[in-house]
């Protein structure tokens, strides 16, 4: 891209990501509320619930929602929303604290359910 | 992931399994072009630790024992019909990533660690971290064109590895050479799982 002067729009192209800084859109916070922790390939949807009164969702949370109606893995999630992987962590713990999301699966130290592994096999052996 | 889960028919559908497969080995071994091989690449934005020299660029003043700042990096991604979705993960080499590394590495099925013939011990740090972490991997020596071919296990003593551990030749260009590899992980791991072979890994 072009600039002109030293600073100006140099800050504004694509790569300079969003405006807002990503932590403000979590008011600074760094760890999910409720001590939650999210693994990657963990699974989870929209429970449907609505919003507590003293809860007002931000516009994020509304996004990890709808993009939730389907049970989705949380790095999918992460991709689609084009968000840090610390900061929607942070918003899905306040929706699951909420009771507006719902933890459906989540991984295990080792991976040693035999179905599992059968699973993949089979998938990769068809590939 | 478990699937064991309480209910199957949860609101919004059926749940997909998971599971994920990291792919380690040093700079420029392949594993970028491995996992392109073999999967829908996606991309993810995550943290990584502020290197000193950025600690001088950016302004920390004001949050606290924040030193992470963001970085895009890519994922594999293989569904299945089964419903079953597999990713694979490269492990980020430079050490400013090492932290992601425990993150990746739970709950992973296991690990292919790519060897390059002309650069052996590139790969030493990701055996040593897998061996330490307990996660089973494969060794998978990536053929380049005009790099010296040997023997799988003139290439087990040169990384003074197991008698368990599987040695594959690969090309992580070709597609059924990739899947082989991978096939030969999830054939480890299954087989170390039985309660008889517990001792033999880790």
């Amino acid at each position: 891209m072009t600039t002109h002067d030293g600073y100006g729009d140099r800050w504004l192209d694509r790569e300079a990501g969003p405006v807002v800084r990503p932590y403000a859109l979590i008011s600074g916070r760094t760890l999910p509320s409720g001590g939650a922790s999210f693994g990657l390939i963990d699974v989870v949807v929209a429970t449907g619930e609505r919003p507590p009164p003293y809860f007002r969702p931000g516009p994020e949370h509304r996004r990890i929602l709808n993009l939730c109606h389907r049970p989705t893995p949380i790095v999918d999630l992460t991709s689609e929303i084009d968000l840090p992987l610390g900061v929607v962590r942070v918003l899905l713990g306040d929706l699951v604290s909420e009771g507006m999301l719902r933890v459906l699966s989540t991984q295990k130290q080792q991976v040693t359910d035999q179905r599992l592994l059968r699973m993949v096999l089979d998938g990769l052996e068809s590939l | 992931m478990d699937l064991n889960h309480s209910d199957g028919g949860a609101a919004g559908g059926p749940v997909p399994a998971t599971a994920k497969i990291l792919i380690s080995g040093g700079f420029g071994v392949g594993k970028t072009t491995l996992v392109g091989t073999i999967s829908e690449i996606r991309p993810l934005r995550t943290e990584e630790l502020l290197s000193d020299r950025s600690v001088g660029v950016d302004d920390t003043q004001g949050v606290g024992d924040k030193t992470t700042t963001t970085v895009a990096m890519d994922f594999g991604r293989i569904s299945f019909p089964s419903r079953l979705v597999l990713y694979l993960f490269g492990t980020p080499g430079q050490k400013r990533f090492w932290f992601m590394w425990d993150e990746l590495a739970y709950g992973a099925i296991g690990a292919v660690v790519m060897a390059d013939t002309r650069r052996v011990a590139d790969c030493f740090a990701s055996i040593d971290y897998f061996e330490r972490n307990g996660t089973p991997f494969v060794i998978a020596v990536n053929c380049f064109d005009g790099a010296p071919r040997f023997e799988p296990e003139d290439i087990r003593i040169a990384l003074s590895l197991g008698p368990h551990v599987p040695i594959e030749l690969c090309d992580a260009r070709n597609r059924d050479s990739v899947k082989k590899v991978l096939v030969s992980l999830v054939r480890y791991v299954m087989t170390a799982n039985r309660p008889a072979n517990q001792a033999g890994i880790a």
